[in-house]
C-alpha cells in the first residue's frame, strides 16, 4: 500500500486536473445543452488559448500582472473567433442531419490544427508561472505549487459563478429557454440567432480560457488539441451532455480514475476512461446527471 | 443506365491492367484505393443505406489489420487462413459493439461507437505483448506466391511480375468478391428493409419489423467487411499500427464517403479514389495537407452535400432536361 502521501500527492493532481478539463469541458457541455451540437473543434479552441496566451506573454513580457491579461486577451481572442465561425458558416448547419454538423466540426479540427502549425511552428512553446504563484508549498509530505492550488479554487469559483449567471440573471433564464424549445423562444420575441451566437461564443471562451491557463503547467504543442477534444468528450458524457453539474461530477471523477489508474494499473489507465465513458452510455445514455433528450 | 452497362466490372477489369503500365507508383496507389474503397463502402452500408453515423468504423479496420498481422506474423498461419480469420474477428467485436450501440439513437449512438473504437485503439497501443503497443507491428509477410512462379515457368506471362504486383492482383479479386456481396445485401429485401428503416424506423417497427435486429445486423455486416479491408491494408502497408483504430481514421473514411457521395453504391469507392490521388498530388507541393482537406470538407458540406455522385446526378439531370427542352 502506498504511503499517505503519495496518495494525497495523486488524489490533488487529479483534482487540478479535474478542474482544468471542468473548464474546457463546460464550455462543451453549454454548446451542446443549447445547440444540440458536439462541437470536435473544442479542442482547438483550447489548443488556440493555449497558443494565445503564450503570443500574449510574448508580447506583453513577464512584468506583474502581464500574465492574467495574456489570459484573458487569449480567451477573448478564442470567443471572437467562435463567434466569427458561427455567424459565417455553423449557423448554417443547425437544421442539417448530426453527421454534416459533425463533419464539419471536424474540418474546423483540421484547419485550425494547420493554421496553428503555419502561425507558430511545431516547436514546443511554454509559459512560466506568474510571478507571484511560482512558488509551492508543502503539506503531508507533498509539494504542491501554489499556482495549482490558484486553479484549484478558480474551478469551484468558475462553476458557481456560471450556474449565478444560468439560474439568477435574464440572460440565463434565455439560454436555459432556447435549450429546452427554440421555435417558443423565438415566437417570444427573442432574437434567437443572436442568442445562439451568444452562447457558442460563452462555450469559445471558456474553452480558450482553459487552453490559456494550462499553458504554464503543460507545454503548448500541435496535438493537444485532439487529445484534449476525447478527454472532453469522456467528461461531459459521464456527468450528461448539457448537464453543468455533470459535467463538473464527471471531470472529478475523470481526475480521480486517471491519477489513481496510472497507481494501480499504469498501463491500461487511458483504457479504463475508455470503458467507463462506454459503461455510462450503456446503462445511462444521458449521464450521470443528464436528462433524456426529447 | 448503370443497369445495362456494368460499370462497377468494368473498371475492375480496367484495374488489372495498371501493373502493366510499368509505374511501380500507380499500382501502390491503385492498391491504396481498392483498400480504402472497400472500406468506406461497408461504412456506406451503415451510414448512407441504415442512416446509422458511426464515427468509430475504424475499429473493426483495425481489428481486422491485427487479425491478419498477428496470425501471419507471429503465428505463420497462411494468407488463406488469416485473411478471413480477420473479417470473423471483427465480425465477433462488431456484435458484441453493435449489441450495445444499436440501443442508442443519433448522436449517442455516435458516442458510443466513438467510444468502442478508442477501447480498441487503447488496447492496440497497450499492449505492447500481443500488438507491439505503440510502436506497432511492422514487416507483415506477404501472402506465398510462390505457387505462382511455379504457374510462371509453363505460362511466360503469369511469372513477369513483382510481389507487391501479385499482392495488387490478390486485392483486386477479394475486393470485387466483397463488392459483388455487398451489391448483393444492398439489392436484397434486407437491404430495402435498411433503407426503409433509415427513413421512418417507426413505421419499420409498426409494421412488425425488429428494427434493432436489422440495424445489429447492418453494423455487424459492415464490421466485417471493414475488417476484410484492414486484413488486407496491414499487409499492403507492410506494417500495423495502432492509429489505424483512432478516431480520426474513423473521422477520414467517413469524408471519403461524404465525398464520394452516400446515395449511390459506388459513391464511397469513387470518393476514396478522389481522395486518395487528391491527397497524393497535394503532398509534393505543400506539408498542408489537413489544412486543404478540411477546406474541401466545409465546401463539401456547404455546396455538394450529396458528394461526387449526388453532384454528377444532378448534373446528369439539368443535361438530359436542356436536352430535352431544346
Amino acid at each position: 500500500m502506498p504511503d499517505f502521501s503519495f496518495i494525497f500527492a495523486q488524489s490533488l493532481s487529479g483534482l487540478t486536473a479535474a478542474m482544468f478539463l471542468f473548464l474546457i469541458a463546460s464550455g462543451l457541455s453549454l454548446i451542446f445543452g443549447v445547440l444540440r451540437v458536439l462541437n470536435f473543434a473544442h479542442g482547438s479552441f483550447y489548443m488556440l488559448g493555449a497558443y494565445g496566451a503564450y503570443q500574449f506573454v510574448q508580447w506583453f513580457g513577464t512584468g506583474p500582472g502581464r500574465f492574467w491579461w495574456a489570459v484573458l486577451g487569449a480567451a477573448l481572442a478564442v470567443a471572437v473567433l467562435g463567434g466569427v465561425i458561427e455567424r459565417l458558416l455553423f449557423r448554417y448547419l443547425y437544421d442539417k442531419e448530426e453527421l454534416y454538423q459533425l463533419l464539419f466540426t471536424y474540418a474546423l479540427v483540421l484547419i485550425l490544427s494547420d493554421a496553428a502549425k503555419i502561425l507558430w511552428g511545431t516547436q514546443q512553446k511554454s509559459v512560466s508561472r506568474p510571478p507571484g504563484l511560482a512558488g509551492s508549498f508543502h503539506l503531508f509530505g507533498a509539494t504542491i505549487p501554489y499556482y495549482n492550488l490558484f486553479i484549484l479554487a478558480l474551478g469551484p469559483a468558475i462553476a458557481l459563478g456560471f450556474w449565478w449567471v444560468l439560474h439568477r440573471t435574464r440572460a440565463g433564464r434565455l439560454i436555459r429557454a432556447a435549450a429546452l424549445d427554440r421555435e417558443t423562444l423565438a415566437a417570444l420575441g427573442v432574437n434567437v440567432n443572436r442568442l445562439y451566437m451568444a452562447v457558442f461564443m460563452i462555450g469559445s471562451f471558456l474553452g480558450g480560457l482553459g487552453g490559456a491557463l494550462v499553458t504554464p503547467v503543460k507545454s503548448v504543442v500541435p496535438g493537444m488539441d485532439t487529445e484534449m477534444i476525447v478527454e472532453a468528450f469522456i467528461v461531459v458524457v459521464i456527468g450528461g451532455l448539457g448537464s453543468f453539474w455533470g459535467t463538473f461530477l464527471g471531470a472529478l471523477i475523470y481526475g480521480q480514475v486517471l491519477s489513481f489508474g496510472i497507481l494501480f494499473i499504469p498501463r491500461f489507465s487511458i483504457f479504463s476512461v475508455f470503458v467507463l465513458m462506454a459503461a455510462v452510455l450503456i446503462i445511462r445514455p444521458w449521464g450521470l446527471l443528464g436528462r433524456p433528450l426529447k | 443506365m448503370s443497369r445495362r452497362i456494368p460499370w462497377g466490372a468494368l473498371v475492375l477489369l480496367a484495374a488489372f491492367f495498371v501493373p502493366a503500365m510499368g509505374s511501380r507508383y500507380y499500382t501502390f496507389l491503385a492498391n491504396d484505393v481498392v483498400i480504402w474503397a472497400l472500406f468506406a463502402t461497408s461504412l456506406n452500408l451503415l451510414v448512407g443505406y441504415t442512416g446509422l453515423v458511426s464515427f468509430g468504423h475504424a475499429a473493426y479496420f483495425g481489428v481486422g489489420a491485427y487479425t491478419t498481422g498477428i496470425l501471419m506474423k507471429k503465428v505463420g498461419l497462411p494468407f488463406l487462413v488469416a485473411f478471413p480469420a480477420a473479417g470473423v474477428a471483427a465480425a465477433a467485436f462488431a456484435l458484441l459493439f453493435g449489441y450495445f450501440c444499436v440501443r442508442l439513437t443519433k448522436i449517442y449512438f455516435a458516442m458510443l461507437t466513438l467510444a468502442f473504437a478508442q477501447i480498441v485503439w487503447a488496447i492496440c497501443f497497450k499492449w505492447n505483448e500481443v500488438t507491439g503497443g505503440e510502436q506497432g507491428m511492422p514487416e507483415i509477410p506477404y501472402p506465398d506466391f510462390g505457387w505462382v512462379e511455379r504457374v510462371g515457368t509453363v505460362l511466360p506471362w503469369v511469372g513477369v511480375y513483382r510481389t507487391s504486383e501479385y499482392f495488387y492482383f490478390l486485392t483486386l479479386v477479394l475486393v470485387g468478391a466483397c463488392f459483388w456481396l455487398l451489391r448483393r445485401i444492398v439489392g436484397s429485401p434486407f437491404g430495402r428493409m435498411l433503407t426503409t428503416i433509415r427513413e421512418n424506423p417507426e413505421r419499420a417497427e409498426f409494421i412488425g419489423v425488429n428494427v434493432r435486429r436489422y440495424e445489429l445486423a447492418a453494423f455487424v455486416l459492415a464490421g466485417t467487411f471493414a475488417g476484410l479491408a484492414g486484413g488486407l491494408f496491414g499487409i499492403f502497408n507492410r506494417g500495423v499500427f495502432p492509429d489505424f483504430a483512432y478516431w480520426s481514421k474513423s473521422a477520414e473514411v467517413l469524408i471519403m464517403t461524404l465525398l464520394g457521395g452516400m446515395g449511390a453504391f459506388f459513391g464511397p469507392a469513387v470518393g476514396a479514389l478522389a481522395l486518395l490521388w487528391l491527397n497524393q498530388q497535394i503532398v509534393s507541393y505543400t506539408e498542408y495537407w489537413p489544412l486543404i482537406l478540411g477546406v474541401i470538407l466545409v465546401i463539401l458540406l456547404f455546396v455538394f452535400p450529396g458528394g461526387i455522385a449526388g453532384a454528377t446526378a444532378a448534373a446528369w439531370r439539368r443535361l438530359g432536361r436542356r436536352a430535352r427542352g431544346a
